[in-house]
């Protein structure tokens, strides 16, 4: 009798699983083991480990990493700000908003900011510098991955700063902690969970971001997801595209074991 | 539990619909009546107002879908179930849905006005005799750029002057393996159709040598971008050139000597065409001169039509950029079908190249 109250309301879950989570993903292994004419092969697990492609993983690696240090950077004081302010609500939905609109709209819109003759560049023409080149750079590529990520990190960070019980920081002031103290005894621990949701929510899509790197990078950056859209629209090597999503599974597994939820308490 | 149930009922009827709707996605494009024709084109790439005239003149309704790549289109009509009844693809394409079978073979009685196009568009290889496709544009790949932003002595009579020094980070490339590829091959006086490794290693070394001058390969948006001199020279196709050079007149083209790619796009129909006699009705009227005339100063690219030609604004026609006389066209080359496997390691040396770009 508890084992059937236990397992039946499992079985809706399962039944998504199933369908939406492991079918995919079985698939995506399947065709990564076929070649151009259909047949068995583990040629493209060969392809993925030359130095090509491990070099692509690493700066596709290397950008996700920059891009979410520096929305974290951002992100965290200023969820930590918007719940000292008065309608902290209201100003978070103003951060929010921008999210609601169309990724690629939003990005041809900086490269119209971004260009040679852009509003930037006509600023910094009136202090009599030279035009600068900022599309098609590292830095255009990394503010703009940055600016579209700072709602989703915000989100979890400013529920958990939300949560923090302010008596923990008066308590912890009150027994002498210097503010860095406190911070770095009491409210970074008790908001870390918030961090590691944004973290996750910011570097597994900064993976595999794709029609950025086009538009605002030129191409200059090449990431996973570029080479899974070319080899499956142009190469129409679906073999090849899916071994590189399935390296992009394993990765992003990786990386949920890091910031996955540790067992409760641990050191303060 | 009822509720429980009722859920995995749910679950269950999404995966049907959702299976459903991917199957109606793949069937739909075109009714397929006799009053109606489906032409599946690339993104205006025709001038609206000819497809009113069309419909006044036959009476035949016109549905019009647009794709954005030969890829995309060979998919969608490989799938079957679209009963597109004119399509507007790339030579090499053409030769490919030959070999699968895709396409209905063309009646050239059902044509008159075949006799307007200039013989030397007929009978090419990648469909002999015509049999199953009709001239619609052609055009080149070439190098667009800004003189008044390069130093003098760059004038593109050559593919190697986009390896100048002075080119600094001036340089867009079109987001196509064939074409930087082609390019490259083109430069140490290959063919853009090479299947060989290890011209294709060597091509890809001096493609490597070329990262400093790149700005920046991308797709569409280079015709935007070159209107407002983001850049000074960009490699593209001639009618992208026809139109930033319409919006900027400060910029010019050329098609260097060591030759370059000639490409043509056809009017096929598909196997699946539900209304034959409409089609071949529509690709006549396409072909009478003054339509043909009026398409063609409408799109910008390059017409087939001799006839077309005659009543064109000569400005238009003499301009040797985009109507190059005979011995300029002798030394371009057709996009050979490489097949997948050779597409693909085209792809990949592109790849490797992109990735050299810092």
């Amino acid at each position: 009798m508890r084992d059937r109250v236990a397992k039946g309301p499992l079985i809706p879950y399962l039944l998504w699983i199933a369908f939406f989570v492991i079918a995919p993903i079985a698939l995506i292994v399947y065709y990564s083991m076929l070649d151009l004419n259909g047949n068995f092969t583990l040629e493209n697990y060969k392809r993925f480990f030359s130095p090509v492609y491990i070099q692509m993983t690493l700066t596709s690696f290397f950008y996700a990493v920059i891009i979410t240090f520096f929305t974290l950077l951002i992100s965290y004081p200023m969820a930590f700000i918007l719940t000292k302010t008065k309608h902290k609500y209201l100003w978070l939905m103003f951060i929010i908003i921008p999210s609601w609109i169309n990724l690629l709209l939003k990005t041809y819109a900086f490269i119209g900011i971004f260009g040679l003759y852009g509003p930037i560049n006509a600023v910094v023409s009136v202090f009599g510098i030279e035009s600068q080149q900022i599309l098609f750079t590292d830095f255009s590529f990394i503010f703009v991955s940055v600016y579209i990520f700072i709602p989703f990190m915000i989100i979890p960070i400013f529920n958990s700063l939300d949560k923090l019980n302010p008596t923990l920081v008066d308590a912890a002031r009150d027994l002498g902690a210097s503010p860095f103290t406190t911070f770095r005894r009491v409210i970074w621990p008790l908001t870390i969970e918030g961090v590691k949701s944004g973290i996750q929510v910011t570097f597994i899509p900064a993976l595999s971001l794709f029609m950025i790197t086009r538009l605002i990078a030129g191409n200059q950056v090449i990431t996973l997801g570029t080479a899974i859209e070319q080899q499956f629209l142009v190469a129409q090597n679906w073999g090849m595209g899916s071994t590189i999503a399935v390296f992009l599974v394993l990765i992003m597994l990786v990386s949920m074991l890091f910031t996955g939820r540790k067992a409760k308490g641990g050191r303060v | 539990m009822k509720s429980l149930i009722n859920l995995s009922i749910a679950i269950l009827l999404l995966c049907a619909g959702l299976y459903f709707v991917a199957d109606q996605l793949e069937a739909s494009g075109g009714k397929g009546s006799k009053d109606t024709i489906t032409i599946y084109n690339w993104g205006d790439y025709i001038d609206p107002d000819l497809l009113k005239q069309f419909t006044e003149e036959t009476g035949i309704k016109v549905i019009y879908e647009t794709f954005d790549s030969n890829e995309a289109m060979l998919t969608k009509i490989q799938q079957g179930g679209t009963t597109y009844d004119i399509a507007i693809p790339s030579e090499y394409t053409i030769e490919m849905m030959i070999e699968e079978d895709l396409l209905h073979p063309i009646d050239h009685s059902k044509i008159p006005n075949l006799q307007y196009i200039d013989p030397y568009y007929l009978d090419l290889p990648f469909d002999p005799k015509n049999k199953y496709s009709i001239p619609y544009f052609w055009g080149t790949v070439g190098i667009v750029f800004n003189p008044n932003l390069i130093p003098d002595h760059i004038t593109f009579e050559s593919w190697n002057d986009l390896w100048d020094p002075s080119l600094k980070r001036k340089v867009f490339l079109v987001d196509g393996a064939r074409e930087v590829m082609g390019m490259g091959l083109n430069s140490i006086g290959e063919s853009l159709n090479a299947k060989d490794e290890k011209l294709l290693r060597q091509v890809t070394d001096k493609l490597v040598t070329l990262s400093p001058n790149i700005k920046g390969i991308i797709g569409d948006e280079i015709i935007p971008l070159m209107i407002n001199n983001e850049a000074a020279v960009a490699l593209t196709w001639s009618g992208s050139a026809a139109d930033m050079m319409s919006e900027n007149e400060e910029l010019d083209y050329a098609v260097p000597q060591e030759g370059s790619n000639l490409w043509f796009d056809n009017f096929v129909i598909p196997k699946t065409a539900k209304n034959i006699d409409g089609a071949h009705a529509f690709i006549n009227f396409m072909l009478d001169p003054e339509v043909a005339a009026q398409n063609a100063e409408y799109v910008g690219y390059s017409t087939p039509n001799k006839a077309a030609l005659d009543i064109m604004d000569p400005e238009i026609v003499n301009d040797e950029r985009f109507y190059p006389p005979e011995e300029i066209k002798d030394r371009l080359e057709v996009y050979e079908n490489l097949g997948l496997e050779w597409l693909g390691k085209y792809n990949e040396y592109f790849l490797e190249f992109k990735m050299s770009i810092r």
